[in-house]
């Protein structure tokens, strides 16, 4: 644990894109963070000088390239306004690489590791990251990605995912594009597939009422599962004790035990959130 | 110039009068990437009760404006552990240790925690938090009413000669008269102030933004409340105030100084600047040389009126 380290540092924004809908994408020189993160690491970014908003906000790494990380972000209120509104050359104060991100060493397996990576909505901001990762890494023969949405506009990275050299597939809640139906229904079809649940990983990161549909399908097919789970946050660094999640072990923080949880630790239970 | 940074509080001397409050800097190791923790003045940990507690569901926070509700519950390992786990790193930072202990149930545990803590040698200072607004089992606070203020000093004064920090609650009709119970009761120093009581509504789901209902409001938002509490408090009491409430910056510790206070604590803003100690400590160091002032005990109480 002590061995990662954090930085409290400026951030260069390079470029900051409207994608779709209510979606950005945000390219930060941040050479220093660029360096150490990993896939599924978070960074916490202030927005303001002054108090509005006073707290930082969470945003996972998407990318690291160089000197460089990108992020996507969607608007949803004040701070993800703000972000929107700054341009290419504004400095903004970030934090991180915050967390642990997934873990991609499957140490039990001794042939073909297939990889499938689920993501619902803004999910897939950690998950193309994790694609690349996994792409250069000769083990990991097959990464098959999930993407879910709402509607169209809200399956997002889709050229980013297909970049990497993995199967996409991808499904709607209202048919607008791919299959109709939920991303769990296109986990269920590919879990079924699966003969060596040893060599099997699942990577998912989404709105909550996903991952834990996402954690049902794997539990019927006996097949481990990491989940990026989002908790309301204050510090970031694990210091105030306000985000944490329930487990079989009692709560942990989401910023500092995770973001990235083994889907059997997590109990849902009624003292989660 | 060289300028004096360093003050007293109770047997404690402190190099710098830049401390962390309580259960905003974790304990500590959270922020070693951040802080050069040697050079704090004092370090506060978070309130330690004689059981482990889990604290409360989540959310535990919430933004409002300029400031959050916070409801953690006091979770923390319990006495025994962290003596274990958590002291012994602490002690090795170098800054004076302070602990801050309460009691769940009955004020007495107050003793036992106390009691434990003495035996310490290298413990410096116990801070009684008197004025946890999240704990279910609590309908009102020690530091609500200065009878009992008294009485909880009191009892826990006979069992350590160790520096004695009350913390008060500003929810109160009057703070003068409970930091006069503290002081009476025998405490070295009083902590002003903990959490004002909060509550914020999402209206789309008409539901409490935090889980257990209500919390503890901290940040900017209090900082006035909190100035005019060391304010009222200084022109009464004898024993040293260590200020806190939103402090963000070098000029808002200079408020609290101004207003009374012999030293400061941060809370919030480490959650936003987890550098801010050390820009702190060098904001009042700069200033008190550009102000030609040898030290920062010139500052407590020097605001003109
Ligand atoms: C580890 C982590 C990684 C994240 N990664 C991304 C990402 O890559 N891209 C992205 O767009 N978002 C991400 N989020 C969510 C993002 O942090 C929130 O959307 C953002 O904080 C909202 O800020 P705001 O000021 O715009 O909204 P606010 O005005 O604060 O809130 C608007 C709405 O969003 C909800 N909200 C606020 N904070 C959070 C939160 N932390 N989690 C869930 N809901 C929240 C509020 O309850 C409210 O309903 C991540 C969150 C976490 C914890
Ligand atoms: C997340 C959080 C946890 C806190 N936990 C404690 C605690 O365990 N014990 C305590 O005495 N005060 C606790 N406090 C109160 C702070 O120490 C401080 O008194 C208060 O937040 C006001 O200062 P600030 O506005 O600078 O944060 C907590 C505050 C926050 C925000
Ligand atoms: S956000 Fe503070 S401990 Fe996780």
């Amino acid at each position: 644990m002590s061995a990662k380290k954090a930085f409290n540092t400026k951030a260069k924004l390079i470029s900051n894109q409207h994608i779709s809908g209510n979606n950005w994408h945000a390219l930060l020189r941040v050479p220093a963070i660029a360096a150490k993160a990993v896939p599924g690491q978070f960074i916490q970014v202030r927005f303001s000088e002054g108090i509005e908003p006073l707290l930082r906000r969470p945003f996972s790494i998407h990318g690291a390239r160089g000197a460089d990380i990108s992020i996507m972000y969607e608007v949803v209120g004040t701070g993800t306004r703000i972000f929107s509104e700054k341009k290419a050359g504004e400095t903004l104060e970030v934090v991180g690489p915050l967390g642990n991100g997934f873990d991609i060493s499957l140490s039990r397996c001794k042939g073909v590791e297939v990889s499938i990576l689920v993501a619902g909505g803004m999910g897939v901001a950690p998950l193309v990251f994790l694609a690349q990762k996994l792409s250069t890494i000769s083990s990991k023969l097959e990464t098959v990605v999930l993407v879910g949405g709402r509607t169209r506009e809200q399956v997002l990275c889709l050229n980013e995912f297909r970049k990497t050299g993995c199967a996409v597939k991808v499904s709607t809640d209202d048919g607008s594009s791919g299959t109709r139906g939920r991303v769990t229904n296109l986990l269920e079809n590919a879990l079924r597939k699966i003969d060596d649940p040893e060599c099997t990983m699942v990577y998912a990161c989404g709105p909550k009422s996903m991952l834990k549909g996402v954690d049902t399908v794997v539990k019927k097919f006996g097949i481990p599962a990491q989940l990026s789970l989002e908790s309301h946050m204050a510090c970031g660094i694990g210091a105030c004790l306000g985000c944490v999640v329930d487990t079989t072990e009692g709560y942990k923080r989401v910023c500092k035990e995770g973001p990235v949880f083994n889907a059997q630790e997590l109990t849902w239970g009624e003292r989660t959130e | 110039m060289t300028v004096n940074l360093a003050v007293s509080i109770g047997k404690l001397k402190l190099k710098n009068p830049v401390m962390v409050g309580s259960g905003t800097f974790g304990y500590a190791e959270e922020f070693g990437d951040f802080v050069d923790l040697k050079n704090l003045g004092a370090i506060v940990t978070k309130t330690i009760t004689i059981k482990p507690r889990s604290g409360n569901p989540s959310p535990r926070t919430c933004e409002t404006p300029a400031g959050m509700l916070n409801s953690i519950g006091l979770e923390n390992p319990g006495i025994d552990k962290f003596i274990s786990e958590k002291l012994t790193e602490l002690l090795k930072i170098g800054p004076p240790i302070i602990v801050s202990i309460s009691s769940i149930g009955d004020p007495k545990e107050f003793i036992t925690l106390a009691a434990r803590l003495d035996k310490i040698k290298a413990v410096a200072a116990i801070e009684l938090n008197l004025s946890c607004p999240n704990i279910k089992e609590h309908s009102r606070l020690i530091s609500q009413n200065p009878k009992f203020t008294h009485a909880v000093v009191k009892m826990t004064r006979k069992v350590t000669k160790k520096t004695l920090i009350a913390k008060l609650s500003p929810n109160v009709t009057d703070i003068v008269e409970i930091a006069k119970a503290a002081e009476d009761g025998g405490a070295d120093a009083v902590s002003l102030i903990n959490t004002l009581g909060g509550m914020s509504i999402d209206v789309k789901s008409r539901t409490p933004k935090i889980a257990m209902i209500t919390g503890g409001l901290s940040g900017p938002a209090i900082r006035p409340v909190a100035v005019c509490m060391v304010w009222e408090t200084y022109r009464k009491i004898k024993i040293p105030i260590i200020g806190m409430g939103g402090i963000m910056d070098t000029q808002n510790a200079l408020e609290f100084f101004m207003a009374g206070a012999t030293a400061v604590s941060i809370g919030t803003g480490n959650f936003i600047n987890p550098g801010l100690t050390m820009e702190i400590i060098r904001g009042l160091e700069s200033y008190l040389s550009k102000n030609k002032l040898s030290g920062i005990n010139q500052l407590t109480g020097s605001v003109k009126t």
